[in-house]
């Protein structure tokens, strides 16, 4: 505690801990509960049996009933508190219920039947995180249907990517060519055309080329991403020239230098944009709901949204598979992290 | 290599399998053994290409995927769009589609009165329009101020600042259904949120189902789901100011107020302006969290421009896709306006 204390109050420079530094903490710890607040809600609920997500108001722990499997039952009872007419409190399982009557019995003892007003019994619960909502969810939602696109179309357009934005960055940054700077220019002007703007002609363009419902409908028309190609740009100029030159002299021709020397020192911007592409094509929504209307080709985004659209919300289900859809991103957010902030920061770029 | 004795390199090679680092070098040589004959193939097959074409030729080569990509699925309609909006009938085939000038436009422009949707022919289109018009205006304070905010708490010297930085960014990373999902558990009738107001003693309020509180979630939403983002580029910016001005001005006795209102915020405002614009840019397009959060509704409170036409174009079963498109036309001029202030504010002050 003594340690923790002390790493905390650790000023850089500074003597001691200002009030305002306590300001600053108390908003960053709220700021915190606030970012995290709604995830780890989310989480919690998933875990939730049906019963307590119905419940109002509702518990932030997942709790579960307990049973007991007494013998000549078919189905595991449930257990309650009880407490009797003489004033003790008994352990029972219940039997049956008719109207405000339940019967309950004791476990060691299931001759015996007691009947009791059910406001005099309150369940035995226990914090259970049950993982049934996610068995039952992955099946009635498809999920390794949609899992297999969203696998599909995030690798595949990532590769595609990073093999056309580097190799016009490429052409772009080393080369110069009649109609460099149009291509140039056009790229950074369309930098911020968005696809919501052009939304009917992409549709047709993509059904005179024969793409919808198709995959590669969503994996290739995205792949010329102007901010790929500018981020790329900007790193291959900082490569000096003299390097391309004596390779030339010693007889490389271009795409020997592309591919082993260009690529390879681009490695830190590739690497950028990876993330970049990935976390582009796992959150895309609006491109596959344009492109694809046949439920076996949806993506985790697409199907996750047509699925709680259905006409009674399955609350377990979804907030199950909420929490299957954001692990991926969350796993490698917690490994890149600093990699992605900083990446951010410097490009300026989402 | 060669002045390391052979016994200590045996020695080496040993050890080599042993570890599972070196396993990873040695699948790595793999890697890069493979990746050679690959470049040996690609250079094989390529090198007709060049001598045909010669050095400068081959940038053409490079630049090929790219434009041809570039060219069919963004340029193409973009211009496809202008001629949609000029021409009509329901058919999407564009050679069926006659010539109809400024109708599109003018239908969708006329109107009674331009402050009030319901004297217009196309009232839903100008619905949309005032509720983007609103939603930017609050979406785009709130969120600067809050970033500005956080970036300022984050750039204060103190323990666990990476971590923290971490925690506002996340929520950027969440997918659009995954943001609008976490939000309707919370806010739906037997939810998270209505526990706190019944506990509070008020009766349960329909946070989804009243229009006034439907575009208010909207906007704190997308402030939650993007604010990390703007923070971090005004961080950034913070961080760029050098040093050296604050001792100064300590120096010559100024307060740390004096010093925020005379140094940091004047030093900020390049890139405050481009983050102004850029959330500008994105607010105009605000779509996908509010479709899987409200649909929309409820009635139109909450469908703004490309939701209206996606609507119109693609949704329903009306085929409006010149109206569509001259909704796209308006949209894409407000967007290009704003685009041009930023490439000039770029160029300005050189940051982009």
């Amino acid at each position: 505690m003594r340690t923790v204390l002390n790493y905390l109050t650790n000023t850089r420079g500074r003597k001691r801990l200002h009030f305002t530094d306590w300001l600053t903490y108390l908003y960053l710890l709220m700021g915190t509960a606030m970012m995290f607040g709604p995830v780890i809600w989310l989480v919690m609920s998933s875990f939730k049996p049906q019963s307590e997500i119905l419940r109002f108001p509702p518990r932030f722990l997942p709790y579960r009933q307990e049973t007991v499997i007494v013998e000549g039952y078919d189905t595991p009872l449930q257990l309650f508190d009880v407490v009797l007419e003489d004033g003790t409190t008994r352990r029972l399982a219940q039997v049956r219920r008719v109207g405000i009557e339940a019967q309950l019995i004791d476990p060691a003892n299931p001759e015996e039947i007691f009947r009791v007003n059910i406001a005099d019994r309150t369940p035995v619960e226990s914090v259970y995180f049950g993982l049934e909502n996610y068995q039952e969810g992955v099946e009635s939602f498809n999920f390794w249907t949609y899992l297999r696109n969203s696998v599909v179309v995030t690798i595949a357009a990532t590769v595609v990517t990073l093999l056309v934005n580097s190799m016009a960055a490429f052409a772009l940054s080393k080369y110069q060519f009649r109609g460099r700077d149009t291509i140039l220019f056009v790229t950074i002007a369309t930098l911020m055309v968005p696809l919501s703007v052009i939304l009917v002609p992409v549709f047709l363009v993509i059904s005179e080329v024969g793409w919808t419902n198709n995959l590669l409908g969503v994996i290739i028309p995205g792949a010329a991403t102007p901010t790929g190609v500018f981020l790329l740009r900007q790193y291959m100029l900082t490569i000096p020239d003299e390097l391309l030159d004596s390779a030339r002299i010693d007889g490389a021709s271009e795409w020997r230098i592309y591919l082993q020397i260009i690529l390879p020192l681009a490695r830190p911007a590739l690497a950028v944009l990876t993330i970049f592409s990935v976390m582009w094509r796992w959150n895309d929504f609006l491109w596959p709901l344009v492109v694809l209307s046949r439920s076996e080709l949806f993506t985790l985004q697409v199907g996750l949204n047509s699925f709680q659209g259905e006409l009674n919300i399955q609350w377990n289900y979804i907030l199950a598979m909420t929490v299957l859809t954001l692990l991926p991103i969350t796993v490698v957010f917690a490994f890149l992290q600093r990699y992605i902030t900083t990446g951010i920061a410097t490009t300026g770029m989402k | 290599m060669a002045s390391i004795p052979p016994t200590a390199a045996r020695k080496k090679i040993k050890r080599s399998v042993s570890s599972p680092a070196d396993v990873l070098r040695l699948v790595g040589q793999f890697f890069e053994a493979v990746y050679q004959v690959f470049v040996n193939i690609i250079d094989f097959l390529m090198h007709p290409l060049q001598n045909r074409l010669g050095v400068r030729g081959m940038a053409y080569v490079f630049v090929l995927p790219n434009l041809l990509i570039f060219g069919v699925f963004i340029l193409l309609p973009m211009l496809l769009n202008f001629y949609y909006a000029f021409t009509g009938s329901t058919n999407l085939y564009p050679a069926d589609r006659p010539f109809v000038g400024l109708e599109n436009l003018s239908r969708l422009f006329s109107c009674g009165n331009f402050l009030d949707p319901n004297t217009c022919e196309v009232d839903v289109f100008w619905r949309a329009v005032s509720n983007t018009g609103g939603y930017v205006i609050f979406q785009v304070t709130t969120m600067i101020l809050m970033s500005l905010i956080s970036a300022l708490a984050l750039n204060r010297k103190l323990a666990g600042q990476g971590f923290f930085r971490s925690v506002f960014f996340y929520p950027v990373l969440l997918s659009p259904v995954v943001v609008a999902l976490i939000w309707k558990w919370i806010l739906q009738q037997d939810g998270l949120l209505n526990a706190l107001v019944v506990s509070l003693g008020q009766e349960r309020v329909g946070f989804l189902l009243s229009p006034q509180w439907a575009q208010f979630w909207v906007v704190v939403i997308s402030v939650w789901a993007q604010m990390g983002f703007y923070t971090l580029i005004l961080l950034a910016g913070l961080q760029a100011i050098p040093s050296e001005l604050y001792e100064a001005a300590s120096i010559d006795g100024a307060s740390q107020t004096q010093s925020f209102w005379r140094i940091t915020l004047p030093l900020l405002m390049p890139t405050m302006f481009v983050v102004i614009v850029l959330s500008l840019i994105r607010a105009v397009q605000v779509f996908d969290q509010v479709f899987a959060l409200t649909g929309g509704g409820p009635g139109t409170a909450t469908t703004y421009m490309v939701q209206y036409i996606y609507d119109v174009g693609l949704a329903s079963q009306t085929n409006q896709y010149g109206i569509a498109s001259a909704a796209s036309l308006v949209m894409a001029f407000f967007l290009l306006l704003l685009t041009a202030v930023q490439l000039r504010l770029g160029r300005n002050s050189e940051i982009t």
